[in-house]
């Protein structure tokens, strides 16, 4: 057993001892500043909190690129999507006049938008690229209402950490942290390239979230839940995409 | 350090299979900021994709795999980088970039290199001394490897992250755009599988089994032996 002398015991006894310590610190503070996403289960667990302790502690107030109105995309690609449901049809029949956000959990005063009461509160434009996870992208102009205006409308609790957001269409349904959620980039999206948002894009309201994926920019959405725990929804993994095999978080 | 090696095998091989599998779902590649199936691509590779909105001229679509595979290309990302961390800290400390991998002054002239490259197709006797050290094509290819390629795939990677690209939009705009970076990112991975191949062969060509004993216990044979 020459290979191993005492000095090499020692120093790889010490490096794994100090390795695992830092292990147990870096828990303790990922928890304490929450750093720890909701699919943090599993094989893929680790690296999934990596790169969402990583983003948050370097990307939490960034700002999404923006780019001159000459870069927007003369052809955006509208991805594939199941036919609507009656539901959808039918708002879509009476020109969405009755389409409603409707917006509880942890908020002081529960309440429903429809499309002219959003349009009521302020409402920006961003041009911003659409980057799907496949790899192909678009830049296109958003118009909306910043979500983080709507939760200040409805009063959000201090304890609240994720907004959870829902398609009126099944099984769609996502969530976002609060420095997301309460990012100025965050739109409540009603209009694309001076007009309205065509339903191929998720009209007549989609959540844009430009630091994230495409698939984090949940369609037809109707409703917000703002909670301290993404863990009584669905599966508990804080979005359908984990339970389809994709992390929670996608700002990577 | 022969660890961090073999765990940057692994960690490569699951980066390779993972970054194929994600290609799958949109086997076209463009130049510039933008690109999608209504856009020219700068290229097409001719493979079946995993989506049915891609045209690719075949009549079925693959199994959609990039859910694990996203999830396992980023833990191995991780995995490669801390390790050539571990690797990077522990070469400046020991002396190994200095002795072993930057190229001797003598050795940093296209002569030396055409010397070597003549030994290699005369396939004549490498010398006692190669067996213990690198050559002057070796050094080459494995300082390009660690501090052009490696560097190079780790930043077109993280330049197609959008929340990284927040933070550093210098990161992307840089190298031309999002698409930009996506195309170099799979044609640094190209490079990359190519000293692959070559540095198998290599070890092949050198006698696979002391080569091997070499790189995972650290002993080399007896002068001379070539099992």
């Amino acid at each position: 057993m020459s290979y191993f002398s005492r000095r090499k015991l020692v120093t790889t006894g010490l490096a794994v001892a100090a390795g695992a310590g830092g292990l147990a610190v870096a828990d303790r503070v990922a928890r304490r500043y929450g750093l720890i996403p909701p699919d943090h289960g599993g094989f893929y667990g680790p690296g999934e909190t990596l790169d969402y302790a990583a983003q948050r502690i370097l990307t939490r107030h960034s700002l999404a690129r923006e780019f001159p109105r000459t870069m927007i995309s003369q052809t955006p690609f509208a991805n594939a999507i199941a036919p609507p449901s009656d539901a959808f049809k039918r708002l879509q029949a009476g020109g969405f006049s009755d389409w409603r956000l409707a917006v509880d959990g942890m908020v002081a005063r529960p309440g429903s938008f429809s499309l002219s009461d959003l349009r009521s509160l302020p409402v920006h434009s961003q041009i911003t690229e659409v980057v799907c996870e496949e790899g192909w992208s678009y830049i296109a102009e958003w118009i909306g209402t910043p979500l983080h205006e709507v939760l200040k409308e409805v009063g959000t609790l201090p304890q609240a950490r994720y907004v959870a957001y829902f398609s009126i269409e099944r099984d769609w349904w996502d969530s976002i942290d609060m420095a997301d959620a309460l990012h100025p980039q965050t739109f409540l999206t009603m209009g694309m390239n001076d007009g309205d948002l065509p339903v191929g894009f998720g009209g007549p309201l989609r959540l844009r979230v430009p630091r994230q994926l495409g698939y984090k920019s949940v369609k037809y959405v109707a409703r917000l839940t703002v909670t301290d725990s993404v863990k009584r929804f669905g599966k508990g993994l804080g979005s359908a995409a984990p339970e389809g095999g994709y992390a929670w978080y996608a700002g990577i | 350090m022969r660890v961090t090696h073999w765990i940057t095998v692994i960690a490569f091989f699951a980066l390779l299979i993972s970054g194929g599998e994600i290609v799958i779902s949109h086997p076209r590649f463009y130049w510039g900021e933008t690109g999608n199936v209504a856009m020219h691509p700068l290229f097409t590779i001719p493979i079946p994709s995993s989506r049915g909105t891609v045209p690719t001229g075949y009549s079925f679509e693959m199994p959609d795999a990039n859910g694990w595979s996203r999830y396992l290309h980023f833990q191995a990302a991780w995995v490669l980088v801390l390790t050539g961390l571990v690797y990077g800290i522990a070469s400046l400390w020991t002396g190994h970039f200095r002795m072993n991998l930057f190229p001797a002054k003598a050795d940093r002239t296209w002569r030396a290199f055409r010397d070597v490259i003549t030994k290699y197709l005369r396939r004549a006797a490498l010398g006692e001394a190669e067996s213990h050290s690198y050559n002057a094509v070796q050094r080459f290819a494995y300082v390009a490897v660690i501090f052009v390629l490696f560097p190079l795939v780790i930043w077109t990677g993280l330049a197609l992250s959008p929340a990284f690209d927040s933070a550093f939009p210098i990161a992307v705009d840089a190298l031309g755009g999002r698409q930009s970076a996506r195309t170099l990112h799979f044609f640094v991975t190209g490079f990359l599988v190519l000293f692959l191949v070559v540095h198998v062969a290599m070890v092949y060509l050198s006698g696979f089994k002391s080569r091997m004993r070499a790189m995972i216990t650290g002993r080399d044979g007896a002068p001379g032996e070539n099992l």
